[in-house]
């Protein structure tokens, strides 16, 4: 799994978390992963890349059920798995189960942060997200930003970890709140790519919170965000629209040499369509 | 202009957000000499439950109420003065923030808008507030009420730390609290050792006055009468 500016956009599914989804939270406690495993498969024959694994179920031991939860879903798929918690227990334990080269989402900018979730990174030879936020919570300085994911660089090479290993949240928020919002996040983009050439993820749907009919809003932010340097983004590939502005985007910026992966993407749709 | 097409202009700009119509419907309301307690609760602050109600049910949206509560915050500017010195008091202080390592803020200043507009003074901490900080601000303002809010699962135990620790400093028994956010629970709020569980921000208004005695269902002219019996019944709380 690469991830670069001028390779192909990445997706890291989203699906797999409890959060606002309270029967898969409940199911998960009770030791029933048979839904997570379907959307794990639903969400690669999407087109997912990577996986994002959540397991903050409210009451429930974050850890055994991390761990469980990553080896219900490499039962169905070999896509990498993106370990999500911020506790750090869990993440050790998720880390320590885990064959493969796991993303970790993520660290802050906050030092006792980057102080415990940056060793566990290193030695697990493990990629790790990094958000521009701090002990001052989240600025709308895109210079600020800029400074946070500067210095979680600076922590992560000094742990041992190799640039390319970091990618940096430039922090989406919703437009609801502020119509600035996704201009300072576009902003932060255009600065970390050409100050720091570090690839970038982000929380594509977050800037559509609040507003109904999300799904144009938030394939209209991919675009324009890959324009911006944004390299992946933990987002639903099973939406239609998201996934056709991902590899649309692909194909205008070069992304997609000769349109492979577009005109395979119509392909099998045509495909499907034609299938009864 | 008549009174009551001062009323109708109010309640309808304020529904539709529009800042500079509402204050300028105010001023003229003053002109004529209405009442600015009368304005406040004959057509501001049913405009704000309306919104508030088609918000719950999902036919408004997060920029609707905010350009709501911003037209309601420039009649406030021209009334809060004239108010203050006829000394009408606020239904009690609430104490407001979002749990420790936790950075979301719109739902909780959402609640914050209702809660204002239902006659509360709300003392915003803001985000990432740490146990001690509510433990202080409890000690400090005296609230009828403190509300958290956490977004996250990792988040919301902060809840249940945050009420351990003003038990530990003694003043559990002096305030209510409340939680909400995404992923809390009527059940996770109970307990955490809540009072009450908010899911969202007109229901937050709603348990809020519940919480102190005022009923909720009272129309809202009731709530200028209701002062005087809660301010009674809270008679430990300082001002």
């Amino acid at each position: 799994m690469t991830i670069g500016p001028d390779r192909p956009f990445v997706l890291i599914g989203e699906r797999i978390n409890p959060s606002g989804r309270k029967r898969l939270g409940a199911e998960m406690a009770a030791g029933d992963f048979s839904r997570v495993q379907r959307d794990a498969a639903a969400q690669v024959a999407a087109g997912a890349h990577v996986l994002d694994v959540n397991a903050g179920v409210p009451i429930a031991d974050e850890a055994a059920l991390l761990v469980a939860a990553l080896r219900a879903v490499s039962e169905v798929t070999q896509a990498p798995l993106c370990l999500d918690s911020s506790v750090i227990e869990a993440l050790a334990a998720g880390l320590a189960a885990y064959p493969g080269k796991a993303l970790v989402n993520s660290v802050t900018g906050e030092d006792d942060r980057l102080e415990a979730v940056l060793p566990l990174v290193k030695k697990h030879g493990a990629a790790v997200i990094g958000m521009a936020n701090d002990e001052t919570g989240i600025s709308s300085n895109p210079e600020y930003r800029l400074g946070v994911a500067r210095k979680i660089l600076q922590r992560a090479q000094d742990h041992g970890i190799a640039p390319e290993d970091v990618l940096i949240d430039p922090l989406a928020l919703t437009v609801a709140a502020d119509p600035e919002a996704v201009q300072v996040t576009l902003h932060t983009m255009r600065l970390i790519r050409d100050a720091l050439g570090l690839n970038m993820v982000c929380g594509a749907s977050n800037i559509s919170f609040g507003l109904p009919d999300r799904s144009p809003l938030n394939a209209a932010f991919l675009s324009m965000a890959m324009v911006c340097g944004l390299t992946c983004a933990i987002t639903d590939p099973t939406n239609p629209a998201i996934r056709q502005a991902v590899l649309a985007s692909d194909v205008l910026l070069g992304h997609d040499p000769y349109a492979g992966a577009w005109i395979a993407h119509f392909r099998a749709q045509k495909a499907a369509a034609s299938t009864p | 202009m008549t009174e009551e097409e001062i009323y109708a202009g109010l309640y309808d700009n304020t529904v539709l957000g529009r800042a500079g119509e509402v204050k300028a419907l105010t001023q003229a309301g003053l002109d004529l000499n209405m009442d600015p307690v009368r304005l406040l609760y004959g057509a501001l602050l049913p405009a704000l439950q309306e919104v508030g109600r088609r918000f719950e049910i999902g036919d408004f949206f997060v920029p609707e109420m905010l350009m709501s509560a911003r037209a309601m915050q420039a009649a406030l500017t021209l009334l809060r003065p004239l108010l203050a010195a006829r000394g009408e008091k606020t239904l009690a202080k609430y104490v407001m923030g979002t749990v420790k390592g936790d950075v979301h803020d719109i739902g909780k200043n959402l609640c914050n808008i209702m809660l204002e507009g239902g006659g509360f003074e709300v003392i915003d901490l803001g985000v990432n507030v740490a146990p001690e900080k509510f433990v202080e601000a409890v000690r400090t303002h005296r609230p009828g009420i403190l509300g958290m809010s956490a977004f996250l699962t990792t988040t919301m135990p902060m809840i249940k730390v945050t009420i351990e620790a003003l038990k530990k400093a003694g003043l559990r028994d002096q305030v209510k609290v409340m939680a909400g956010g995404a992923p809390v629970t009527a059940h996770y709020a109970e307990i955490s050792g809540a009072d009450a569980y908010c899911p969202d921000a007109s229901a937050t208004a709603r348990r809020a006055k519940e919480l102190i005695g005022v009923s909720s269902d009272a129309p809202s002219g009731a709530l200028v009468d209701a002062v005087a019996a809660v301010e009674k019944m809270m008679s430990g709380v300082e001002e």
